[in-house]
C-alpha cells in the first residue's frame, strides 16, 4: 500500500497526516518533503497517524530525521497511532523522544 | 553544509557511480552520498559486490571491484546513490580451490560479509526457509542513529554482580509468560519488574548473534516435532543481532529493539553480558556449506591440519583461527562494536580455552588474543568471563591466562558444591575453598575472588530442579540415543527418578534447592543463577536442551505460583547478599590487608571437621578490626549439614553484646524457612543450634 501524506504549517505547528504504509519504498520521498521544513520556525511536529497501517524501519528513520534535522528543541507528537505502529515505535525505543497521544492536545 | 559534496564518483559500472573506497573500517559504512564497502581476503584473486533488492531471489547487480580499488588484501569501494535501506548485499570471491593447501574459493557462491551488522534470512524465528535460496544469509546496511540519551555501561563492580543466565527466547516463549511478544528482546523489558523484584542486576544472554536455527535440524524421535538449533552456539554473523529474537525482526529493526532493551535494562540498574562464541562457525567441516568465511579466506579464518582438514577443538566441525592476526582483529572489532554501539557491559566466552591455542592448536602461555582483550582500552571496563575449557581437552579453570582482567566460569565450584549437596563425604575442605572464592585456584596469581563466577547450574546441564530429581540424564528427545550431554552431573534424585507424588521426596527436593541457593548466595565471588531455577523450572531430566525449542526448555511461569516457596527463598537470599557487604568482599579473607575474617567451624565451634567422612561444616564472617564499619555490620554464621541426620552445632561466641538471630533455616517449612534482612528472629539458645538433616542455617549476629 502506498503512503498518502498531507502537510500543513500553522503557527509553528507542522501537522502531517499520514495514511497507508510508511516503508522503504516511500520513506525517501517523504523525507524530502520534510526537508522543506528546515529553516521554518517550528515548535511542534505532529504526525497524525490514525490512518497509518504500517511503519518499517525506514519510516521510523524519517521520524528520527525530523527530530534531528529540523531542530532538537522541536517537540514531536505521534497522534492516534494504531496498535501495530505504536508497538514498533515502543519496541524500537522511539517513544522516548515522541509524545504519544490519542488526540492532539496542542 | 547539508548539500555539500564531499566525495564524487570517479568510476562507473553500468548505472552505478563508484569511487575507490576506504579500506577501514571493514564492513559497510554510510558516507555522504553512498555506502563504503570493504572486505578482506588475502588469497582471493578477484571480488564482486553482489546486490539484491530486499528478499529478491536473484541479484539486481554485480559490481566487480576494479584492481585499483584493492589496497593490499582489502577490496573497498564506495557505491553512490544506493538505496541502502532496501538492499541486501554479499560478495563473490574468486581464487584457488585447493583444499590441501587450505583454499576453498568458489565463485558460484555468494558470501556473507563477516562484518555485516544486520543479517536477513531468518527474520522470524522458526519460519521454514526457502531451501532453494541462492543466498540465504544476507548482509544489510544499518544506519547508526539510535538515540541512547545519557545511557552508558553501568560498571557495577564484579563483586556486587548477581548474574542471571537466560535464553532470550526461552525466557518468555511459554504462553504463561503473559507478554505481548513472547520470546523476544522486547519481552525482556516486560519482565524487568520481575527481575528487579528478584534482585538480580546482570543478565547473561545466551547467544544473540546471528545463527541459523535450522542448522542440522531434524525430527525428534520422541515427539515427531522438528528439532531446531535453539541455543545458537553456532555463529553465522558475529556483528549482527539475531533477527528472529526481535518482535520487529520482520521489519529489519532487531538492532533498535535490542538497543532499546539494553537501554531500558540499564535504566533499571541491570547490566547485560553477551555469551559470545568465537571458537567455531556454522560452516562445519569439509562437508559443510559456504556461508562466509570459508569462501572469503578459508586459510585465514580456520585452523587447518597440514593436509587442509579442519581441526575440531570445538566439537562442532571446525575451529576459528583465533590467534591469526586477522581473526584476532575481527574478534576485537566485534567486541568493540558491541560495546560502543550496543552498550554491552561484558562478555562470556564460550569454550574460551580455544582462544588460547596457537594456529596449530597448541595451548600458548601468553595468548595474544586474550592479552589484547585484557588490555584493550575500549573494553577497559567490560567484564570478561571465560568458559575456561574446550572440547579438545584443555581445562584451564584456575589457570586461564588473566592479566588480572579475566574472570572464569568456575566449573570446580559447580562440581564440588554438587558433590557436597548430595552428601558425598570428605568434601568440607574443598567446599570451604569454593565458598571463599576459591583461593586455591586464584589466589596464587594475586587475583581477587571475583575472578570466580560461582554457579551450581547453567544452561549446559541439569536445571536445579532436575539436579535434585534425576540421577541420570534423559535426553532421548534430542534424537541421539541419549548419548549427548554430560554424564558427570553429580546429581541425586532424592529417592525417585523424575517427577513423583511422594511428599517426602518432593519436600526433600525443595529443601535441597534451598540449600543450593543458600550456599551459592553466601559464597565469595560472583554468583550466577540459571533463569528459572528460582521457580523450580524442570527440563524433565534433559541435561542438554540445545535443540528443544518447546515447553521442555521454555520457562513455565505458572511455576512462579506453584513454587512460590522456592522463589521467595531465592529472593530473600539475594536480598541478604545485597545487605551484607562482607558477602561481596572482593579480596581474599586470607590476604594480609583484609579486614574480613572468615573462620571455619563444625559441630564444635572453632573446630571444623576436615576428615574424609565429614559432611558438616560452618563458617563465620566478621570484620577483623574494630573499625567504624564493623559497628554497623553484623556478624554472619552459616551452618551446612549435608548429612542425613540432624547435628547440633556449637555456636561461636559473639562480642559486644551481640546475639545470634535466625535468618534462614532450610529445615523449617515455609514461611519459617527464611525471612527478610532486618527481620531475623532472636535465638533462645545462643550456644547451640540443632541443624536438621540436609539443611543450611544462616544466622546473623547483631
Amino acid at each position: 500500500m502506498d503512503l498518502q501524506y498531507k502537510m500543513e504549517l500553522n503557527d509553528g505547528i507542522a501537522r502531517i497526516t499520514l495514511a497507508g504504509s510508511l516503508d522503504a519504498t516511500n520513506a525517501a520521498a517523504f523525507q524530502e518533503e520534510l526537508k522543506k521544513l528546515i529553516g521554518e520556525k517550528i515548535t511542534k511536529i505532529v504526525f497524525m497517524a490514525s490512518e497509518l497501517k504500517y511503519i518499517a524501519s525506514a519510516g521510523l528513520r524519517v521520524m528520527i530525521f525530523a527530530k534531528q534535522r529540523i531542530g532538537a528543541e522541536v517537540q514531536v507528537y505521534l497522534i492516534g497511532a494504531q496498535e501495530a505502529v505504536l508497538d514498533v515505535v515502543k519496541m524500537s525505543g522511539l517513544d522516548t523522544f515522541m509524545t504519544i497521544q490519542n488526540e492532539f492536545a496542542g | 553544509m547539508t548539500n555539500r559534496i564531499d566525495l564524487h564518483p570517479t568510476h562507473s559500472h553500468g548505472e552505478f557511480k563508484l569511487r575507490a573506497g576506504k579500506p577501514l573500517p571493514f564492513g559497510t559504512t554510510l558516507v555522504p552520498g553512498g555506502v563504503n564497502f570493504s572486505v578482506f581476503s588475502r588469497f582471493a584473486t578477484s571480488c564482486d559486490l553482489v546486490l539484491f533488492k530486499k528478499h529478491a531471489a536473484q541479484p539486481f547487480a554485480e559490481i566487480p571491484f576494479p584492481r585499483e580499488f584493492r589496497t593490499g588484501n582489502v577490496f573497498s569501494m564506495i557505491v553512490f546513490d544506493v538505496d541502502y535501506e532496501n538492499i541486501e548485499y554479499g560478495y563473490r570471491m574468486d581464487g584457488p580451490y585447493d583444499p590441501e593447501n587450505g583454499h576453498r574459493f568458489d565463485k558460484d557462491k555468494i558470501l556473507l560479509d563477516p562484518y555485516a551488522k544486520l543479517v536477513s534470512g531468518r527474520d522470524v524465528w522458526g519460519k521454514e526457509p526457502d531451501w532453494n535460496n541462492i543466498f540465504p544469509h544476507r548482509g544489510q546496511i544499518l544506519a547508526d542513529d539510535f538515540d541512547w540519551e545519557d545511557d552508558c555501561q553501568l560498571e557495577i563492580p564484579f563483586e556486587d554482580l548477581i548474574v542471571y543466565e537466560m535464553h532470550v527466547r526461552g525466557f518468555t516463549a511459554h504462553a504463561s509468560s503473559k507478554v505481548k511478544h513472547p520470546g523476544t528482546y522486547a519481552a525482556i523489558r516486560d519482565k524487568i519488574p520481575y527481575l528487579k523484584d528478584l534482585g538480580v542486576n546482570c543478565l547473561e544472554l545466551m547467544p544473540i548473534h546471528t545463527f541459523d536455527e535450522f542448522e542440522n535440524s531434524k525430527m525428534s524421535p520422541v515427539t515427531g516435532e522438528r528439532l531446531l538449533n535453539y541455543w545458537g552456539y553456532s555463529n553465522v554473523g558475529f556483528f549482527a543481532p539475531k533477527a528472529g529474537f526481535a518482535a520487529t525482526g520482520k521489519f529489519g529493526m532487531q538492532a533498535d529493539e535490542l538497543k532499546n532493551t539494553i537501554k531500558t535494562l540499564h535504566k533499571n540498574g541491570i547490566e547485560v553480558i553477551l555469551d559470545v562464541v568465537f571458537n567455531h562457525t556454522a560452516e562445519g567441516n569439509e562437508r559443510g556449506h559456504y556461508i562466509s568465511y570459508r569462501g572469503i579466506d578459508n586459510k585465514t579464518y580456520y585452523m587447518l591440519t597440514p593436509e587442509g582438514y579442519y581441526y575440531n577443538f570445538s566439537g562442532c566441525g571446525n575451529t576459528l583461527n583465533c590467534n591469526n592476526p586477522i581473526v584476532r582483529n575481527m574478534i576485537l572489532d566485534c567486541l568493540r562494536y558491541w560495546v560502543t554501539d550496543y552498550h554491552v557491559d561484558g562478555f562470556r566466552f564460550d569454550l574460551a580455552a580455544i582462544l588460547g591455542r596457537d594456529q596449530n592448536g597448541a595451548p600458548m602461555s601468553s595468548p595474544p588474543l586474550l592479552e589484547t582483550l585484557a588490555f584493550d582500552p575500549i573494553l577497559g571496563k567490560c567484564k570478561l568471563i571465560a568458559e575456561a575449557w574446550d572440547a579438545g581437552g584443555l581445562y584451564q579453570v584456575g589457570s586461564f591466562p588473566s592479566w588480572g582482567r579475566w574472570a572464569e566460569w568456575n566449573g570446580k565450584y559447580r562440581d564440588d558444591l554438587r558433590k557436597f549437596l548430595k552428601g558425598e563425604p570428605g568434601m568440607t575442605g574443598v567446599v570451604s575453598q569454593r565458598i571463599q572464592g576459591s583461593p586455591d585456584l586464584y589466589q596464587w596469581e594475586a587475583r581477587e575472588n571475583c575472578a570466580s563466577v560461582n554457579f551450581i547450574t547453567c544452561h549446559d546441564g541439569f536445571t536445579l530442579m532436575d539436579m535434585v530429581s534425576y540421577n541420570g540424564k534423559h535426553n532421548e528427545a534430542n534424537g541421539e540415543n541419549n548419548s549427548d550431554g554430560g554424564n558427570d552431573n553429580h546429581s541425586w534424585n532424592c529417592g525417585w527418578e523424575g517427577q513423583c507424588d511422594d511428599d517426602a521426596v518432593n519436600r526433600l527436593r525443595v529443601k535441597q534447592i534451598k540449600n543450593a541457593a543458600a550456599m551459592l548466595l553466601v559464597s565469595h565471588g560472583t554468583p550466577m543463577i540459571l533463569a528459572g531455577d528460582e521457580i523450580g523450572n524442570t527440563q524433565y531430566g534433559n541435561n542438554n536442551a540445545y535443540c528443544q525449542d518447546n515447553e521442555l526448555s521454555w520457562l513455565n511461569w505458572d511455576q512462579l505460583s506453584e513454587n512460590a516457596e522456592i522463589h521467595n527463598f531465592f529472593r530473600c537470599m539475594v536480598a541478604l547478599r545485597k545487605t551484607h557487604p562482607m558477602l561481596r568482599y572482593s579480596s581474599y579473607a586470607q590476604n594480609a590487608a583484609s579486614d574480613v575474617e572468615v573462620s571455619w567451624h563444625g559441630t564444635s565451634a572453632w573446630g571444623a571437621d576436615w576428615s574424609g567422612e565429614a559432611r558438616t561444616v560452618a563458617f563465620m564472617c566478621r570484620r577483623w578490626q574494630s573499625d567504624e564499619r564493623r559497628a554497623f555490620e553484623p556478624d554472619l554464621y552459616v551452618a551446612m549439614n549435608m548429612h542425613w541426620d540432624a547435628h547440633g552445632f556449637e555456636l561461636p561466641g559473639l562480642e559486644n553484646g551481640r546475639r545470634w538471630h535466625v535468618f534462614a533455616n532450610t529445615d523449617m517449612p515455609h514461611p519459617q524457612d527464611i525471612t527478610t534482612p532486618g527481620n531475623e528472629i532472636l535465638l533462645d539458645n545462643q550456644h547451640d543450634f540443632m541443624v536438621g538433616p540436609r539443611s543450611v542455617v544462616v544466622l546473623i549476629g547483631k
